[in-house]
């Protein structure tokens, strides 16, 4: 953290992002970082404790490696279950690991926009997971940031290293209490996956009307390491701006990123995902599922070929349910040596009639009909999501509120 | 049962079936033949009700009741159930899932899928990747956890091999003759059934009561089926179409010669 760093932050203050709408840093207070610890997440009121079970975490922890907290900027919990795994807030892991100064503000740019910038000047704290050399991680790692008060501006920094040869899997549940309306959320994440390392991140975006989210995440992959990145955002948001990029630099990689969203009336949602695959043999899958019932989805997708042997597809479908609704699809392929296998398919449109008709001569309402059709549909999106969230998740878009009036 | 009263309909604004009437009785199995593109599917998806098949003029009745502008799932509620030719993918929808809705817990679909040897489908989409005959054995094991009263059958045996047509011809059989659980009338008089065939195979496993010939979108003639078959088979449709243009001469000359 050099202070040539804290130079170009401060110039980047002003610095628009490239994508989504621009906000306005100063009508937002700081978040509180003096909130008390706790000692199990079991003492949380009853509400909170809902909001993180419909972010698909389990407040008992059972089942879990780790869980860790964060309520708008202070770590109120992070405890370590499992076995060959570290967690901890990442300011006290940049005290106990004196090396992992050469990992902070690598991945991503402190310039790289106004977002970055403020979070780097804050000294954002978040959480600091490392799964050990060769470990294979049993059970995963749970992390909740939680927007707790109205008005808060919560900024995030995560740092996730996957040693040589070790699995984990991290679940991350981004949630408000109730009662919440306005809120902004600024989160980086620098995530490592050194040699033939394997990391399944599911992030479940679970904010409400009025909160505004700028994600800032990079993914630096070493030969061999393989990433599979699953996204649901099915709740409603006022605007969500994020492109996690994937740097593939090692030979061999593979990377998956399976994301599912719905945009209800008054949402922007402009998700992207990228993987520069920069090794020979690399595969990269970029799947996206996308419904409007009114608000608007930019659904962005880019695969950059840079090396011989590599194989990519992108693929954004996305439904329609709502004339006012808006669906942009916006699939990109770079390709800069010759010896590359990289495809993409985009379709945008309301559901089939015909597809509808058919489960009516079965005997469905319609109702019930373009339910199981745009169920199905983002079912596609979250099939590579681990089986323990999966009947979280189902209840989550059992609950969703697909009607395309 | 069914009523089809001078029905006229416009698929895209062709008129495909002309004044067209028939009549399928309670507890009767009625086989339709005909040339391709005599109609044959046209009729079978305006019976259901699908969108695109415009009624101009005419009815259909179902037990006395004017069906005709009825939404589909209405007509599925009273009793009407369809295998279609061609139907629609349903990318993540799966098998189990809609068997399991449509059933209501009435029909034990496991078993079903097993003995239509499509249990290893049963988690996958509806229709995705499926062949012909993986169709029709999906399409039936659907009817059968459906149980409706009046079955429309698009050519069930088509693109099924010799070994599937017995398991789905067994399955038809076992939907025409089965218990119904649709509401009382029809627990007394039974099932009746709407099937379109080309090869007649399906015969062999149902008995059925009447046969209709099918040309240029109208009916041509009715008779016992296994004769109409056995015509068709010995003649070619080309038969029914002259035969009908004879009788239709013959009735006008008569009506001539009668002035």
């Amino acid at each position: 953290m050099t202070s040539n760093d804290e130079n170009r932050a401060k110039d980047a203050l002003k610095k628009q992002a490239k994508f989504g709408e621009d906000i306005d840093l100063d009508s937002y207070h700081d978040g509180k970082r003096d909130i008390a610890e706790m000692e199990s997440l079991e003492d949380l009121p009853k509400d909170t404790k809902e909001t993180m079970h419909d972010s698909g975490l389990t407040p008992s922890g059972k089942g879990r490696s780790g869980n860790f907290l964060l309520m708008d900027n202070s770590v109120v919990h992070s405890a370590i279950m499992g076995e060959g795994v570290e967690l901890m807030p990442l300011r006290q892991a940049l005290k106990v690991h004196d090396w992992l100064k050469d990992y902070v503000w690598k991945a991503v740019q402190p310039d790289a926009d106004k977002y970055t910038a403020e979070t780097y000047l804050a000294k954002a704290d978040g959480y600091f997971i490392r799964a050990l050399p060769g470990a294979k991680v049993k059970m995963p790692v749970q992390t909740c940031l939680l927007l707790k008060n109205r008005n808060t501006k919560q900024y995030v920094h995560n740092v996730l290293i996957a040693e040589e040869g070790s699995e984990v899997e991290v679940v991350t549940g981004c949630a408000t209490t109730k009662g919440v309306e306005k809120g902004l959320h600024l989160g980086i994440s620098e995530f490592y996956l050194k040699k033939n390392s394997k990391l399944t991140f599911t992030m479940v975006h679970n904010w409400s009307e009025f909160i505004g989210v700028r994600p800032r995440t990079n993914i630096l992959m070493d030969e061999g390491a393989t990433f599979i990145n699953n996204y649901v955002a099915l709740k409603p948001v006022k605007t969500i701006q994020t492109y996690p990029t994937a740097h593939m630099n090692g030979a061999n990689g593979i990377c998956r990123f399976n994301s599912v969203a719905v945009a209800h009336p008054g949402s922007v949602m402009d998700l992207g995902s990228r993987a520069i695959l920069n090794a020979p043999g690399c595969k990269a899958e970029l799947i996206s599922r996308t419904i409007t019932t009114g608000g608007t989805v930019i659904a962005r997708g880019q695969l950059v070929g840079n090396a011989p042997g590599i194989k990519a597809h992108l693929e954004c479908k996305g439904l329609i349910l709502n004339n006012k609704g808006v669906q942009i699809a916006i699939p990109e392929l770079e390709a800069r040596v010759p010896d590359v296998e990289m495809t993409h398919e985009a379709a945008v449109g309301k559901i089939a009639q015909d597809q509808v008709e058919y489960l009516m001569s079965r005997g469905l309402t319609e109702e019930e009909a373009v339910g199981m059709i745009v169920r199905g549909f983002l079912d596609v999106g979250i099939r590579g999501i681990p089986d323990h969230l999966k009947a979280e998740i189902e209840k989550i878009l059992q609950e969703t509120d697909v009607r395309g009036s | 049962m069914l009523e089809i009263e001078n029905l006229t309909v416009e698929v895209g604004g062709r008129e495909i079936l002309h004044n067209l009437s028939l009549s399928v009785m309670t507890g009767y199995t009625t086989v339709l033949f005909g040339p391709n593109g005599s109609g044959k599917s046209t009729l079978l998806m305006t019976i259901m009700g699908f969108s695109g098949y415009k009624v101009k003029s005419g009815r259909i009745l179902l037990n006395g009741e004017d069906i005709t502008h009825m939404p589909v799932n209405e007509r599925a509620k009273r009793g009407i159930g369809m295998m279609m030719q061609r139907p629609p993918n349903l990318t993540g929808v799966r098998l189990k899932d809609l068997v399991r809705v449509t059933s209501k817990g009435n029909v034990d679909t496991d078993k079903v899928a097993e003995e239509l040897d499509m249990a290893r489908f049963m988690e996958r989409d509806v229709n995705v990747g499926f062949s012909g005959g993986e169709i029709k054995r999906s399409e039936i094991l659907q009817l059968t956890a459906q149980n409706p009263c009046l079955v429309l059958l698009d050519e069930p045996e088509s693109g099924v091999d010799m070994v599937s047509i017995e398991k789905l011809g067994a399955k038809v059989h076992d939907l025409l003759t089965g218990p119904t659980h649709c509401a009382g009338w029809r627990e007394k008089s039974g099932k009746a059934a709407l099937i379109i065939t080309h090869t007649g195979q399906i015969l062999d496993y149902v008995e059925a009561d009447r046969g209709y010939v099918m040309c240029q979108g109208t009916v041509a003639c009715s008779g016992n089926p296994r004769e109409l078959l056995a015509e068709i088979r010995k003649m070619g449709y080309q038969e029914c179409i002259s035969c009908k243009v004879n009788k239709a001469v013959q009735i006008k000359e008569n009506a001539i010669s009668e002035v």
